[in-house]
């Protein structure tokens, strides 16, 4: 039955982030996650009679940075919109929003696939817009307003429906929130709500040669990566098993809401039909229109940074690191620029990739900040990474000097030579040591000389004597190359 | 009237308290007291605050007394409509919505009158939210003409105008969307002055038609329009739509009051003021005979789409209105219906039970206009229609000064004449409105009686940000006239 059966994904976004400016977007209220209920409002966002909204310009800058990250044609002239729905969390009853001038439209964003591709996303528009409070149904008949969040700064970002699994939805998110952190302007913690993503889905199934579409199904309620994908995906099979099943296809305006399970890992209906709104849309008066001239948007534009997307390509290229390494690096900003200064400073990008990757970064999370906090400085790690490459300490040596230098603010050098972790390397010192050695192991003297299969490891344990003899502290480099000599 | 000091205009009574020969409390009381003798009558205040007045002025008193500095408007009773919010007392915009809401912070025209240590003796009736032309609209209570208790003071300020013509304070403030300002000012012989858009805060003022609404003030002359103007006017960083000092100064509207303007000419659109009934054309014309007279060059302009006004004005403040007025929904503040089903019913039943008629109509006028399908052709087209009207503004400056009409087509109506009769009560707006969709200022002067004793009320308009010409405009006429000496007399 389903052998005759093949199916596209379809998926785009609909993302809401929250601008991590200083206030809110119309009113001078603080911006401050979890306070006391109704603790961060003024008359402005309670939306109390005779006030006046007032543009937060961080807030606009901040979006138009976003709008510039993302590829998207930026508006030189836009202006405010109130949209029109009765709901207790939104005080006006109305949402001042961008309708038909957003500030930025016509974008793409690049994400990374897992065969370590990237795959271009179109994005339809980016706009500004206030966020509602939340309803709070804990009070048994009633329900109570917590209107702190209200005017929240919230950039909303509509993608086109170019994704075809919950894999590159996720991959999408992800990248979104390495980028607006980059661009600092959003804390992007999807568990508070920071960004907020609605996936709409449905497939194209080819049944024998002819095509069906099925309904789009929105789906809420994700407040994790995982969640987003396996949302996605839990769709894409229900879909596929209920077209299977019944047969249904799409018609007109038959588009549902689901809302994610996390317990039963399922979409739950929440509502069959969208119900025809009309949100009657009128410019408010109450504001002015946005100019953005020439002047504005290059000093916008001189806060753009590489984004990260863009680094990590450019650590696979430029460094010859791994994608994997390349994608811990730029995970967050400073930890990327910390890495770029320490190779300025002359430090080996491999080396100082393993240093950060392999130690930097838990000792980091241990101290539960970035590495750019740690009391490193980058000309400091590439200090270590050369003499780690010259052979002056060994590379587990320089592991133990790293986690000393987080702790002690001394250099390098300083502490290698403190903990006796430089290596011995030279020829003449080390020349008597071997010949020692030799002359107390003829046995694997002969072995090596034989050649053969014994030879190899004959030879490690010749090498292994002399470190030993040297309380670890020749450098096995050189000391390989005097046994080569002295065995050929 | 027993008491001279009530007769004297607000440029008087200042001077004489700042030099210490009245008291403030005097004036006060004066003013309470005349309140107590004559608002049952005239209905002009929604709330008095005798107490607290009484105290400001005993703290200004006592000031002067200590040789002290004190404000512009030092001791002097003043009133404000009652959609501009205050801290004290109720701020009710005369609805049964909010008859018992208590703002938390004060307009900012209101802490300017309180930084100019003006004391405020209470707020007005109006019509609900501002919408009327006879006050009669307001949910609450009553005004009465003070020259004739049987007619409308006009609307929607018509508590401010009644109050400062039946002698219950010295100035007030109004609001003038449609012309809610000079109108009344008109039907009650008091000046009336609408300041251009963006010329003093709306911060505060609870909004009807946000791209329309302006505060102005209410006076027996023209000198103390400037005088209190001086307060009032000045941009706002919590009014974004309040217009930066840099591009239109506010000036010192007294210092050239007195002035007249030179080579001063006048433009009559002949066409329009036809409309009106006799006694009005008639006052009009022998204004104009007063500017000529005055040396003053009259010529005739053309207002091509001033016959769209009425239209326009209707959609675009009904559509303003549905959507500023849709917060008031029983949810956070104001009137809560009592047992909602639902919280659907919270809205319904709510807003069903604490809005007037009149408000409702607006409501659905204005909800009609924004809808999808309906946009376009209603309230897009209206935002065209005023850019025309501005255009005939725009063209009829370039030939003259100021532009004079009546303030109305009538004098002041008897009660209950047009309420059952919407269009007929949107067309005394008629001559007022095309200033707020052209966002300039205007200003109603007394410029005579009707057969009936009734005052009327001369318009003239300037371009915006053109106060200061205008009220020396306005001053020239009042200087030569003594219309707005006559006072209204209550039995
Ligand atoms: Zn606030």
């Amino acid at each position: 039955m389903t052998s005759d059966i093949s199916y596209k994904v379809i998926v785009g976004l609909e993302i809401h982030v929250q601008l991590c400016t200083q206030t809110k977007m119309f009113c001078g209220c603080a911006l401050q996650f979890g306070a006391q209920p109704n603790s961060r409002v003024c008359p402005v966002c309670l939306g109390m009679p005779g006030v006046l909204p007032v543009m937060n310009k961080h807030a606009y800058e901040y979006s138009v940075l976003v709008g510039l990250a993302l590829n998207c044609k930026v508006a030189g002239f836009t202006k405010w919109d109130r949209k029109s729905y009765y709901y207790p969390d939104l005080p006006k009853n109305y949402q001042i929003s961008q309708y038909d001038l957003p500030l930025s439209e016509n974008g793409f964003i690049e994400i990374p696939l897992e065969s370590g591709e990237t795959k271009r996303i179109r994005i339809t528009r980016a706009h500004l817009e206030e966020d509602a409070g939340k309803n709070l149904h804990t009070a048994g008949n009633f329900s109570q307003v917590d209107l702190n969040r209200t005017g929240t700064p919230l950039l909303e970002i509509v993608t086109e429906p170019d994704m075809s699994s919950g894999a590159e939805v996720k991959a999408l998110a992800v990248e979104l929130q390495r980028m607006v952190r980059y661009l600092g302007v959003s804390e992007a913690d999807m568990q508070k709500g920071h960004m907020r993503f609605e996936p709409n889905i449905n497939l194209v199934i080819t049944k024998g040669g002819k095509e069906h579409k099925t309904a789009i199904v929105e789906v809420k309620n994700l407040n994790s990566f995982r969640a987003l994908e396996r949302s996605v995906d839990y769709e894409v099979q229900r879909q596929l098993d209920e077209f299977i099943d019944s047969g249904k296809v799409m018609e007109m305006g038959n588009k549902s809401t689901r809302g994610w399970d996390d317990d039963k890992q399922m979409t739950v209906l929440q509502r069959v039909k969208e119900e025809a709104h009309d949100y009657r849309y009128f410019p408010d008066p109450d504001l002015l229109p946005v100019e953005l001239d020439d002047a504005w948007l290059e000093q916008i534009k001189s806060q753009l940074c590489e984004l990260p997307i863009k680094k990590q390509i450019r650590y696979v290229s430029e460094y010859k690191l791994s994608d994997y390494d390349a994608g811990v690096l730029t995970a967050d900003r400073s930890t990327a620029e910390f890495f770029e200064e320490a190779v300025k400073a002359g430090g080996d990008p491999k080396r100082v990739c393993n240093l950060i990757t392999q130690v930097g970064l838990k000792l980091a999370n241990e101290a539960g900040c970035g590495i750019a906090e740690l009391s490193l400085t980058a000309e400091n790690m590439s200090e270590l990474a050369k003499m780690i490459d010259d052979g002056q300490v060994s590379a587990s040596a320089g592991n133990t000097i790293l986690e000393q230098m987080t702790k002690t603010d001394k250099a390098a050098q300083v502490i290698a030579e403190e903990l006796n972790l430089i290596q011995k390397s030279d020829a003449g010192e080390l020349e008597g040591i071997v010949e020692k050695v030799l002359a107390e192991n003829p046995k694997a003297v002969e072995d090596v000389k034989s050649g053969g299969k014994k030879s190899k490891k004959a030879q490690g344990f010749l090498l292994g004597q002399v470190i030993q003899k040297t309380k670890g502290q020749a450098n096995p480099k050189v000391v390989s190359e005097i046994l080569s000599k002295k065995l050929s | 009237m027993p008491n001279d000091l009530l007769n004297m205009d607000c440029k008087q009574l200042r001077e004489q308290i700042a030099a210490g020969k009245v008291k403030s409390v005097e004036a006060t009381q004066a003013v309470f007291k005349s309140i107590e003798k004559n608002d049952s009558k005239i209905g002009a205040y929604i709330s008095t605050f005798k107490e607290q007045a009484l105290a400001k002025a005993k703290e200004i008193d006592d000031k002067i007394a200590a040789g002290e500095s004190v404000g512009f408007l030092a001791g002097v009773p003043v009133a404000v409509k009652d959609n501009m919010c205050t801290t004290f007392g109720a701020t009710t915009c005369a609805s049964k919505i909010l008859e018992n809401f208590h703002a938390p912070y004060n307009a900012t025209v209101v802490e300017k009158l309180l930084a100019a240590d003006a004391v405020i003796i209470g707020k007005t009736n109006m019509d609900e939210f501002a919408m009327g032309s006879s006050t009669e609209n307001s949910g609450l209570k009553k005004t009465v003409n003070p020259w004739d208790a049987s007619r409308v003071p006009g609307g929607s300020s018509g508590g401010s105008t009644a109050a400062v013509a039946g002698r219950l304070c010295f100035a007030a403030l109004g609001s003038d969307t449609g012309g809610s300002i000079r109108q009344p000012a008109s039907f009650c012989g008091v000046v009336g002055l609408k300041p251009t858009y963006g010329r003093v805060s709306r911060y505060g003022l609870v909004a009807f038609g946000s791209s329309l609404d302006q505060i102005g003030p209410v006076t027996h002359t023209v000198t103390d329009a400037a005088l209190m103007m001086n307060v009032i006017a000045g941009h706002d960083v919590a009014d974004s739509t309040s217009v930066d000092e840099q591009n239109a100064p506010v000036c010192d509207y007294l210092e050239n009051i007195d002035k007249p303007i030179e080579k001063l000419k006048i433009a009559v659109v002949p066409e329009f003021n036809a409309g009106a009934d006799e006694p009005v054309q008639k006052a009009l014309s022998d204004a104009i005979e007063v500017y000529k007279k005055l040396g003053a060059e009259i010529v005739e302009v053309h207002m091509p789409h001033w016959d769209y006004a009425i239209a326009a004005y209707y959609m675009i403040a009904t559509a303003e209105a549905s959507s500023n007025l849709a917060r008031y929904d029983g949810v956070h503040y104001g009137h809560r219906t009592d047992n909602p089903g639902d919280y659907v019913e919270v809205y319904t039943k709510s807003r069903a039970e604490g809005f007037g008629k009149e408000v409702k109509r607006r409501i659905m006028l204005g909800t009609y206009a924004l809808s999808s399908g309906y946009y376009d052709a209603y309230y897009l087209k209206s935002l065209k229609v005023r850019n025309l009207i501005r255009g005939d503004f725009t063209s009829a400056f370039e030939k003259c000064d100021c532009v004079i009409t009546p303030v109305a087509p009538t004098t002041a109506f008897k009660a209950g004449e047009k309420t059952d009769d919407p269009l007929k009560m949107y067309l005394s707006d008629i001559y007022t409105i095309s200033a707020n969709l052209a966002g300039i200022p205007g200003i109603s002067v007394p410029c005579g009686f009707d057969e009936n004793n009734l005052p009327i009320g001369l318009q003239i308009l300037a371009p915006a940000f053109a106060e200061d010409k205008l009220l020396r405009i306005a001053r020239m006429f009042e200087k030569q006239t003594d219309w707005h000496t006559n006072r209204a007399t209550i039995d």
